[in-house]
């Protein structure tokens, strides 16, 4: 894997601490069952996101991983506790959080550039002014000659880079990604890693990125936060150290792997402890 | 391309033979066995015969397109609008859907009559009692397609705080689409029979007319040579309505052939 060029990379600002672009305060949520049971899905829910950080967040299945994002993105309110996004408090999705799912969710009866343009439309912007925008993205991300092809005629990877430059052309502050590379194979799955890690030092943009893979968590970020499950809570917060730009061969450092291992530890310790 | 090309060729020669094969043995066996003309007329009287009628049959035919087209787009025009409101508001859906349940359960051969005192004779019977059959896969088709799009879809346009109107028309419609053709290659045979039904009953043309005219004067050879023309005009609105969906929704109807062409 080629080193990144751009010597800006390396000069990223770490951003300070004292300007959270996302702030979660006690965020708790409650899910009332049939029987008039309630499930802690989230319990207190502490976290603050720096401006332009890198955050994966792993854990379990039933963490409630999916749930906060749905919080995070104002999809569902919090049953407890407050979400600030850039100073102010979320009461509603807001067009400054680009969303990402497991599912490129493309239209399918539109061409690649339809779908890039699409966010365009909805927010009732000028179509006419992005379309040279839309055509940069696309073949910026790989799909150059793709252009007017439909959904149906891409492969899942290629998709999923639509559903990318989809989210990127309003220019939202903040990438929610919920297991966006879960469905891929595992090449597609690297090369879709590294091209996110280009696309995030060229274009300063919050990312909030969920996955199950450890290894996929370490190699992306700032910082990965480790949940719990039963209540979902936040079990650790740990920083990642390793230098950038990555590439996939960042994997074969020693710092690398104990970082991986660490944190399968601690979600498998406490696996046991709840069994 | 070209080796699916030759298999369609070759399916379509099967079909085409055993047609003719069958058509052969309906021939023989009435000459064979001597069987009435009025009671089976073998294939070259219903064609010699048939051709007798054809002077008057365009007249006949064009009453029952008008029908058939008009009460196809009667039931378009009532159906789309009401799965739309079954779809969007749960209230309205509690009091409309039982209501639709029950018009469906009855047999429609039952309730023309009384359409056709209350319409009247003619074509404007045949469109509403065409309409009245033909509306409920349409409903039915139209709701399936706008429940079945995708939440998350949903959750990028309110992210993006997008009008209800802009979604409706820009997301959900469009992804209802294949659905709603599904429901209208159902509805276009269907409004066919029911055409054909309201002719029966209270009609002077039409080829449900010209049927019942033809057997009442034992004329079955041009009975059956109506029957041949039915057919063709059902086949060939089924069709028409397929090629409009070939061009409404491309990207539907092209998915196996476009899967073909491409590494996945």
């Amino acid at each position: 894997m080629k080193p990144d060029q751009r010597p800006s990379s390396d000069e990223r600002p770490v951003t300070g601490d004292n300007d959270p672009i996302l702030s979660l305060i006690g965020v708790t949520k409650r899910f009332t069952t049939r029987a008039d049971d309630s499930v802690l899905a989230l319990d207190e829910v502490q976290l603050d996101i720096p401006r332009n950080q890198f955050v994966t967040i792993v854990g379990p299945s039933g963490c409630g991983k999916s749930t906060l994002l749905k919080i995070i993105s104002g999809i569902i309110p919090p049953s407890d506790g407050a979400v600030r996004f850039d100073g102010k408090p979320l009461v509603k999705s807001s067009r400054q959080i680009g969303m990402v799912f497991q599912r490129p969710v493309l239209l399918p009866w539109r061409s690649v550039i339809g779908n890039v343009l699409f966010p365009i439309e909805m927010l009732g912007w000028d179509v006419a002014k992005y379309r040279d925008e839309a055509m940069r993205l696309v073949e910026w991300i790989g799909l150059g000659g793709f252009e007017r092809a439909l959904p149906n005629e891409l492969s899942g990877g290629m998709q999923q880079r639509v559903a990318i430059c989809r989210a990127l052309i309003y220019d939202p502050q903040m990438l929610m990604m919920d297991e966006p590379f879960g469905a891929l194979d595992a090449m597609t799955r690297d090369d879709l890693s590294v091209e996110l890690l280009r696309i995030w030092t060229e274009r300063k943009k919050t990312v909030v990125f969920v996955t199950h893979s450890i290894p996929e968590a370490v190699l992306l970020a700032d910082r990965v936060v480790i949940m719990a499950a039963r209540p979902g809570r936040i079990l650790m917060d740990l920083a990642v150290n390793l230098p950038r730009p990555r590439s996939l061969a960042t994997e074969r450092r020693v710092e690398f792997q104990d970082m991986v291992h660490t944190i399968r530890e601690a979600i498998y310790s406490q696996r046991k402890g709840e069994g | 391309m070209s080796r699916s090309f030759t298999s369609t060729v070759i399916q379509n020669a099967q079909a085409v033979v055993v047609t003719i094969l069958m058509i052969g043995l309906w021939e023989g066996a009435c000459r064979l066995f001597n069987v009435p003309t009025w009671l089976l007329p073998p294939p070259s009287r219903v064609f010699t015969e048939g051709y007798e009628i054809l002077p008057i049959l365009p007249k006949h035919l064009a009453a029952t397109l008008a029908a058939v087209l008009g009460g196809f787009a009667l039931s378009i025009v009532v159906g789309i609008p009401l799965a739309v409101i079954i779809v969007h508001s749960p209230p309205l859906r509690r009091v409309i859907y039982p209501l639709i349940l029950m018009l469906q359960s009855v047999p429609k051969v039952a309730i023309a009559p009384i359409l056709l005192l209350w319409v009247g004779y003619g074509l404007k019977s045949g469109i509403v009692v065409a309409a009245t059959v033909a509306f409920f896969p349409i409903v039915i088709s139209t709701a399936a397609g706008l429940q079945s799009i995708d939440k998350e879809l949903l959750e990028l346009t309110r992210s993006l705080d997008a009008g209800s109107l802009k979604v409706f028309w820009k997301v959900r419609m469009p992804w209802a689409m294949p659905h709603i053709f599904s429901g209208l290659k159902v509805a276009i045979t269907l409004a066919v029979i029911g055409a054909i039904v309201a002719e029966f009953i209270g009609a002077d043309t039409g080829l449900g007319y010209l049927i019942l005219a033809n057997s009442g004067a034992m004329k079955t050879s041009a009975v059956f040579f109506v029957l041949l023309i039915l057919s063709l005009l059902g086949i060939a609105l089924f069709y028409a309505v397929e090629a409009v969906e070939r061009a409404v929704c491309p990207w539907y109807s092209n998915d196996e052939a476009k899967a073909e062409t491409l590494p996945s």
